[in-house]
């Protein structure tokens, strides 16, 4: 399975755009995608690949590859305790 | 004394999907009332509502906007761009923290719960959309309206059931004459037509069941009546400081002059008569106009035994000998009762009526009740100069609102 496409798919869909104008570079900003959004497409996400994002990382995430490659550390079981503390140093999107 | 006058209407009803065509079928008499088709009525004893007809949300909103929106923020949305485009209006930004909007629901974003809490108790989801907030909110509407049009002043929403849009413009009109704002949009929305909340109205045994022709099912101080229908949609009215709508030579559709608001303190759904009673006689006194020049009473008349006896009694109660001259018309018989947005739904009725000198029926009207003895302006619209009019609307709850219009001179 290509992540990165499904992903590009997944965001596609839920954001209702043109999947063919969302590269793996595209940040979440030129897609217009806030934090309320960014919150659905970790949603789909997590239903889709079966699995739970830490909050912590999915709040670091600011565009298609670094969903991309969270995702595939994720799914391979990898440990993500960096991304977990390099979210927590930032501050994180909130939401009223 | 500062003046507000209603320069813009936007309605987007049963009736009609614009303020010109919503009169036009209500002068014709005609009732949007059908078996309901946005989902299966069938398991339901009441199966029948003034429903929208043909809309489609895609055919006025992009998809993702939509996911924003429950639908009675769309209806909203689509009255008040309609009031915006009919008032002319070009707002300078320095103008925007004097613009506000003040709408009412009663039951806010009533599909976007019941779909939830399906998914949620029905389905054994354990999360839900993280739009599911912001749409149910019932702020949502006028927040989104605010948005829509940079409305910057003093905004929010008024929740007093069916007074709901009442209470929502006349505090709109206050917060105007009192010096707070300069334009207000103001008006209600409401989307109730779902399966749980039609059940609830159900257990309340005021819902017409209409058996034969949905049409004929609301029968407003009729003898046969036998209870209200509900209805979905929303209006708004862009109201204006007097002197600001002058000075960009605005078309003026007619002036709000007095707004009483009461509470029977009494019983949670039984009206009362003193309490409506009080808030009639506040707009009036507010006008600092006589009863006798009142010309129409656009009445709550929702087509139960016990309102439409109980406001006959109210209006004999203010008006005296008065009441049997005035002209009274209920078109909920028409549009249904709208709920949180039946005020203004029915005051953009009454302002229509003031402006265009045609009072709209009574429609479904078949018998005289001996406890219902006034002139209920009975199917047929009828061509007279109305220059003062009152519209009123009574709450479950009894928290009642009524607002006096008159024609600009």
């Amino acid at each position: 399975m290509d992540v990165s496409q499904k992903v590009i798919e997944i965001i596609a869909r839920e954001q209702h755009l043109d999947a063919t104008k969302i590269t793996p570079d595209s940040t979440f900003a030129e897609l217009g995608i806030d934090s309320l959004d960014g919150v659905n497409i970790l949603f789909a996400l997590e239903e889709e690949f079966k699995l739970d994002i830490p909050d912590t990382v999915a709040q670091n995430m600011k565009g298609v590859r670094q969903v991309v490659d969270s995702l595939t550390r994720v799914i391979e079981g990898k440990d993500v305790s960096d991304l977990v503390a390099m979210a927590k140093g930032e501050p994180s999107a909130t939401v009223s | 004394m500062r003046r507000v006058v209603i320069t813009g209407i936007g309605v987007f009803a049963s009736t009609g999907k614009n303020a010109e065509s919503f009169f036009a079928t209500l002068v014709e008499g005609r009732s949007a009332v059908r078996r309901i088709q946005q989902f299966d009525p069938t398991p339901l004893s009441v199966q029948i509502a003034a429903e929208i007809p043909d809309y489609e949300p895609l055919d006025y909103f992009p998809a993702k906007r939509l996911d924003l929106l429950d639908r009675f923020s769309q209806f909203a949305l689509l009255a008040a761009k309609e009031a915006m485009d009919s008032s002319g209006i070009q707002l300078r930004d320095e103008e925007r923290p004097r613009f506000g909007v003040v709408t009412g629901t009663g039951m806010g974003g009533a599909s976007t719960f019941e779909s939830g809490y399906f998914k949620l108790f029905a389905e054994g989801a354990t999360r839900l959309h993280p739009f599911t907030i912001p749409k149910i909110m019932h702020n949502a509407a006028t927040s989104q309206i605010c948005m829509e049009f940079g409305a910057q002043g003093p905004s929010l929403t008024t929740a007093t059931a069916c007074s709901s849009s009442g209470h929502a413009i006349g505090e709109a009109f206050h917060l105007i004459k009192f010096g707070i704002a300069d334009m207000m949009l103001t008006g209600g929305s409401e989307a109730p037509l779902t399966f749980g909340m039609i059940r609830s109205w159900e257990s309340v045994r005021v819902l017409a069941v209409g058996n034969g022709d949905p049409r004929k099912a609301c029968r407003p101080f009729s003898l046969d009546r036998e209870g209200l229908v509900m209805g979905e949609g929303a209006a708004m009215l862009l109201l204006e400081e007097l002197e600001h709508a002058k000075q960009r030579g605005a078309r003026i559709y007619g002036e709000i002059a007095g707004f009483g608001m009461s509470s029977d303190a009494s019983h949670i759904t039984q009206p009362s008569i003193d309490g409506p009673a009080r808030a009639v006689r506040m707009a009036l006194a507010e006008a600092e106009i006589n009863p006798a020049a009142v010309d129409y009473i656009n009445a709550h008349g929702t087509g139960t035994r016990l309102n439409d006896v109980t406001e006959t009694q109210v209006i004999k109660e203010v008006f005296g000998d008065r009441a049997r001259k005035l002209a009274i018309s209920s078109t909920k018989s028409m549009h249904g009762h709208v709920m949180g947005s039946t005020g203004a739904v029915e005051l953009a009725a009454t302002v229509q009526a003031l402006d265009r000198g045609v009072i709209p029926p009574t429609a479904n009207y078949t018998q005289p009740d001996p406890e219902c003895d006034l002139d209920y302006v009975p199917n047929q619209a009828r061509e007279k100069p109305v220059r003062v009019a009152i519209s009123n609307s009574f709450a479950f709850g009894g928290l009642n609102a009524v607002l006096l219009v008159r024609r600009f001179e």
